[in-house]
């Protein structure tokens, strides 16, 4: 049997309910792998080995007893460290909030739980979610499997890079502007953006409420379909959760057939500032698709190039607003009572000292882009664009089934590299954002390596609302014929970790 | 420090007032705005809070229906339009009661708008009417309660501490929002506290809250501002938050526009600022200052949906509403057989519908009238508190109206059954047995009563002989006396003139 830690988790299933291995031993090597090369990598920002143990060994005597298990019961997970945990801490890669303890789980994480996935630890991520490869993280970056020099995307690189360095088989994600998708394509991994409702938010704390949603990431896109149908579903918690029946992404992934379906290929994504391996992949990946049997158009969406300037006033809007309750009062940090000071001194000495760079410039430009006379010229054109660019996608839709482009506009960058560069930075979004714009769902897959680095590309696929499935379906027929090209997944080609 | 003030009627000669009043009221659901957690009053701090209302990291609001469902209510009840389509926002300022630093409301798109209420003020040219345009009824939620301790004031500045409860903090609330009210003269004063005690009528008929000012659940600001004359621009406004009664709201309009109007007189300007009232000494004292350019950064709150309240529901919800109290005042005055005055005093009293269930329940409109308007108002304004709050049921005041109609009773010793039902006693039965208060309706010791008065003053027994019926008085009063009230006075006269062979 190939080594646990660089099995699938749909493989691992079948390995436990033939009685071959127990969860508890997938999870104890999960550890160890953690263990041996978590120090490189920086995935994790708290390992919880005690919690993922005893869950793994309730999921085992109820396999031994002969109970029904959920899909993926005994298949650990890291879990981004912005979803609130109870009794495990929940930081957000934030200083205001690194001794919090959340007194509850949010609905994913009660999901994850109730399935039977024990959660190996809470993986690291740009501080609040804001960023594009985990450099801003409080605590330290997180370096990407295939070169540890490099970003692992961002936000959620930890999720990403765990899964990549094999220290587990699934994580959760949030993606706001491509927090999932974009470190799925550094790292050769796969990530879903669910349709915006499709995944309760409760419990993730909140960076632009109105284009946050949690999703799915593993190694294959079988795997990321089974975690997405585990959390996938209506909340009452959270109200702006659809009530309707979860997309059927599984039979889609198991399916993975793309005869007869109209694929677009939306002109305004790529040309300049688009690696040439990256296109270079891409196009392969269009010729693939042609291959199996679909039809390939050019579409025109031409209001994308709005799509980062009003991305970038509504996320910095609503953070402004959504973090103005890390004041010091009643959880985390608490910086300068003495006794001497008003408690607006104490407020506004813990935010200056808890809140990185980062965090400050968009709360500082979302407040500016609120305040009264700036209201109507940033907000509100903010989401005049925002409709336009989903008038765009809805005009899209009418032509053709899914559309695709390159995930992110190059491969994985070297760390420290645009650090000082905001704006380089927020390039790296430019494809990724037009569906959190516009609510719909999108996955990254890994299309080979750029001629140029060796590093992974990612593809994109993007559907309309609550037709995800699409994703999973052309997903899996890619993955399918490039799997029987390579020989091996792609990871294989990733060098091997020393380890500690 | 007092401010120098004006005499009213020298004020309001010099200056027109307008008013605008701001009144939140407490939603009476079971749950919290935007969560489960409870809203009973009373319990300990923070124990009715949960992650949503305490604003945690991750928490998501969901919206109390019931609440949605208050609001349209309260909007047709004041002749509002219903919004077909409306959201909430967030209105962003960082303050320790508020745990997300943020106030979920409604900005711009307010449930309900564009109403009315119709008040009734006694002038020198008898009842009139008065109607106070309202702006909008919007939804939102309440803030937690902060106690300043280790400072004089009980206030932020000076304490060494302060304490947070949170209780509070989500509880769903309606924000009622006059026009500017003008045109009213003089009678500023009367038409703000007949508008708030109209308003409460209204609510307390809708049963959507329980409007007790004191408790906090029914708050009023009043913002006052005076001007020259009807034609002038209007002059710049003090706000004066949280008055806490009827009386206050009318005392404080009062004391403000002599207060404006002796600094605009003196050449001074109004400063635009909140004010604290104060009830035990009658007069405002300055807050903080208050500008048109508070930027609260206002946006659609992106975790709620839209609210769309179809129109079935509208009128479905329209035609469920109860009598409009100012129909159903015409009503009971009819049925009642009252006055225009009597039935004013009656509202503004805050006991009408006290009255209507002791009617209901079989008291006679004027014996239920006299008890609530005469005994347990004044009890109620002895303590402080509203008059349904006495503890007086009208169960209790049947029975003793029941007493005094067979003679079991005297108007005197009623009042001292009631001071034991008050005081705990028990039941009206069981007070008068414990404290031994049956008149006495044996005539042996009424006689006895009668002979021991004329002996200690045998002088009045010949004025009664002689025709001067009114010096009975002297002796039905020391009969009295001697029985410890619990005589029937008028047996006592009965008596008294049998024995002396006297008619009345």
């Amino acid at each position: 049997m190939t080594e646990l830690i660089r099995m699938n988790a749909s493989d691992l299933v079948d390995a436990m309910n033939s009685g071959d291995v127990s969860s508890v031993e997938i999870t104890q090597a999960h550890l160890d792998r953690i263990a041996a090369v978590d120090a490189d990598v920086h995935a994790f920002l708290h390992v919880d080995a005690a919690g993922a143990l005893s869950a793994a060994a309730e999921v085992d005597a109820k396999r031994s007893s002969g109970e029904s298990q959920s899909v993926l019961a005994g298949v650990p997970l890291g879990l981004k460290d912005i979803l609130a945990t109870k009794g495990l801490p929940t930081t957000c890669g934030s200083k205001i909030l690194e001794n919090w303890i959340p007194p509850y789980d949010a609905t994913v994480v009660s999901r994850l739980r109730q399935a039977g996935i024990p959660i190996l630890g809470k993986t690291n991520m740009d501080e609040f979610a804001m960023g594009s490869s985990t450099e801003h993280s409080a605590f330290g970056p997180t370096h990407n499997p295939w070169d540890l020099e490099r970003i692992p995307g961002g936000s959620g690189g930890g999720s990403s890079a765990c899964l990549a360095a094999f220290e587990a088989p699934l994580a959760i994600g949030t993606d706001t502007g491509g927090s999932i998708r974009q470190p799925a394509a550094v790292t050769g991994t796969v990530g879903v953006k669910p349709t915006y409702g499709g995944v309760s938010r409760y419990g993730a704390v909140a960076l632009a409420s109105s284009l946050d949603q949690i999703g799915p990431c593993a190694r294959t896109v079988l795997d990321t379909a089974l975690l997405h149908s585990v959390i996938a579903g209506y909340d009452p918690m959270d109200s702006t959760s659809i009530n309707a029946a979860v997309p059927a992404v599984v039979e889609a992934a198991r399916r993975g057939d793309v005869q007869g379906m109209k694929i677009g290929i939306v002109r305004e994504i790529g040309g300049e500032g688009f690696q040439a391996g990256v296109q270079a992949r891409f196009d392969e990946s269009v010729a693939l698709l042609e291959n199996l049997g679909a039809e390939i158009v050019e579409v025109s969406c031409p209001n994308f190039p709005l799509a980062l300037a009003a991305y970038y006033l509504i996320l910095p809007s609503e953070c402004s607003s959504n973090l103005a309750k890390f004041d010091g009062i009643r959880f985390g940090l608490r910086v300068g009572d003495d006794g001497s000071k008003s408690v607006e001194q104490v407020m506004s000495e813990t935010r200056a000292a808890g809140f990185g760079d980062e965090v400050i410039r968009r709360i500082i430009l979302g407040t500016y882009a609120l305040s009264a006379g700036y209201y109507d010229a940033y907000y509100g054109q903010a989401q005049k664009v925002r409709t336009m660019i989903a008038q765009d996608f809805t005009r899209a839709f009418e032509e053709v089934d899914v559309l695709i482009s390159p995930t992110a506009p190059t491969t994985a960058f070297k760390i420290g590299e645009k650090l000082d560069d905001p704006m380089a930075m927020y390039l790296n979004d430019v494809a990724t954002i037009p569906v959190n714009l516009a609510g719909l769902p999108g996955m990254s897959l890994p299309i080979g390596l750029a001629d140029e680095d060796n590093l992974p590309v990612g593809l994109q696929i993007m559907a309309p609302a609550m037709a995800d499935d699409r994703l999973y379906n052309v997903g899996a027929a890619i993955e399918r014929e490039l799997l029987a090209k390579w020989g091996a997944p792609l990871l294989s080609k990733a060098p091997e970790l020393a380890g500690a | 420090m007092t401010e120098p003030t004006m005499k009213y009627s020298e004020a309001i000669e010099k200056f027109d007032p307008v008013m605008g009043l701001e009144v939140h009221v407490e939603l009476g659901t079971k749950t919290k705005m935007f969560c489960g957690c409870s809203t009973e009053f009373g319990a300990e701090p923070n124990t009715q809070v949960c992650p949503v209302c305490l604003g945690l990291p991750g928490a998501l609001p969901a919206v109390n229906h019931i609440g949605v469902e208050s609001a349209i209510r309260i909007g047709l009840a004041l002749n509002c339009e219903i919004a077909t389509w409306c959201r909430f926002a967030r209105k962003n300022y960082f303050y320790p009661d508020m745990p997300k630093n943020f106030q979920t409301s409604q900005y711009d798109e307010p449930i309900a708008f564009n109403g009315y209420l119709d008040v009734d003020i006694e002038t020198e040219e008898g009842t009139k009417t008065f109607r106070v345009e309202i702006e909008r009824a919007h939804m939102e939620e309440d803030t937690g309660k902060n106690t300043h301790l280790g400072g004089a004031t009980g206030r932020i500045h000076g304490a060494d501490y302060s304490l947070v409860d949170y209780n509070r903090a989500g509880i769903p609330l309606i924000e009622i929002v006059t026009k500017p009210i003008v045109g009213t003269g003089k009678y500023a004063p009367e038409v703000a506290k007949a508008y708030v005690s109209a308003l409460r009528e209204i609510l307390r008929s809708l049963d959507v809250s329980d409007v007790k000012m004191e408790q906090g659940s029914m708050r009023c600001d009043v913002n006052l501002s005076l001007r020259p004359t009807p034609e002038s621009p209007l002059g710049t406004r003090s706000e004066t938050k949280n008055v806490n009664s009827l009386r206050s709201v009318e005392r404080s309009v009062r004391y403000e526009v002599t207060r404006h109007a002796a600094r605009l007189t003196a050449g001074q300007t109004v400063v635009q600022e909140t004010r604290h009232w104060h009830e035990d000494t009658g007069v405002t004292t300055a807050g903080r200052p208050k500008s048109d350019a508070d930027d609260y950064r206002y946006f659609p709150e992106p975790d709620l949906m839209p609210i769309a309240p179809s129109r079935e529901w509208v009128e479905e919800l329209r035609a469920t509403l109860p009598e409009n109290p100012a129909v159903r005042r015409t009503r009971l005055m009819t049925s009642w057989n009252l006055s225009e005055l009597e039935m004013t005093n009656l509202m503004n009293a805050g006991v009408l519908e006290l009255v209507e269930a002791a009617v209901n329940a079989g008291m006679s409109p004027d014996s239920a009238r006299k008890w609530y308007t005469g005994e347990l108002a004044r009890v109620a304004n002895e303590r402080g508190v509203e008059v349904e709050e006495v503890g007086v049921g009208h169960d209790v005041l049947a029975r003793i109206e029941a007493l005094i109609a067979d003679g079991g009773l005297n108007d005197k010793l009623a009042r001292q059954v009631l001071e034991g039902v008050m005081a705990g006693e028990g039941s009206v039965d069981e007070v008068i047995a414990g404290r031994g208060l049956a008149v006495v309706s044996d005539d042996g010791p009424l006689l006895e009563a009668i002979d021991a008065a004329l002996a200690a003053d045998p002088e009045v027994a010949a004025k009664i002989a002689s025709g001067k019926l009114q010096a009975a008085g002297a002796v039905v009063g020391a009969v009295m006396k001697a029985t410890r009230g619990q005589a029937d006075a008028a047996r006592v006269r009965e008596l008294l003139f049998e024995k002396l062979g006297v008619s009345e």
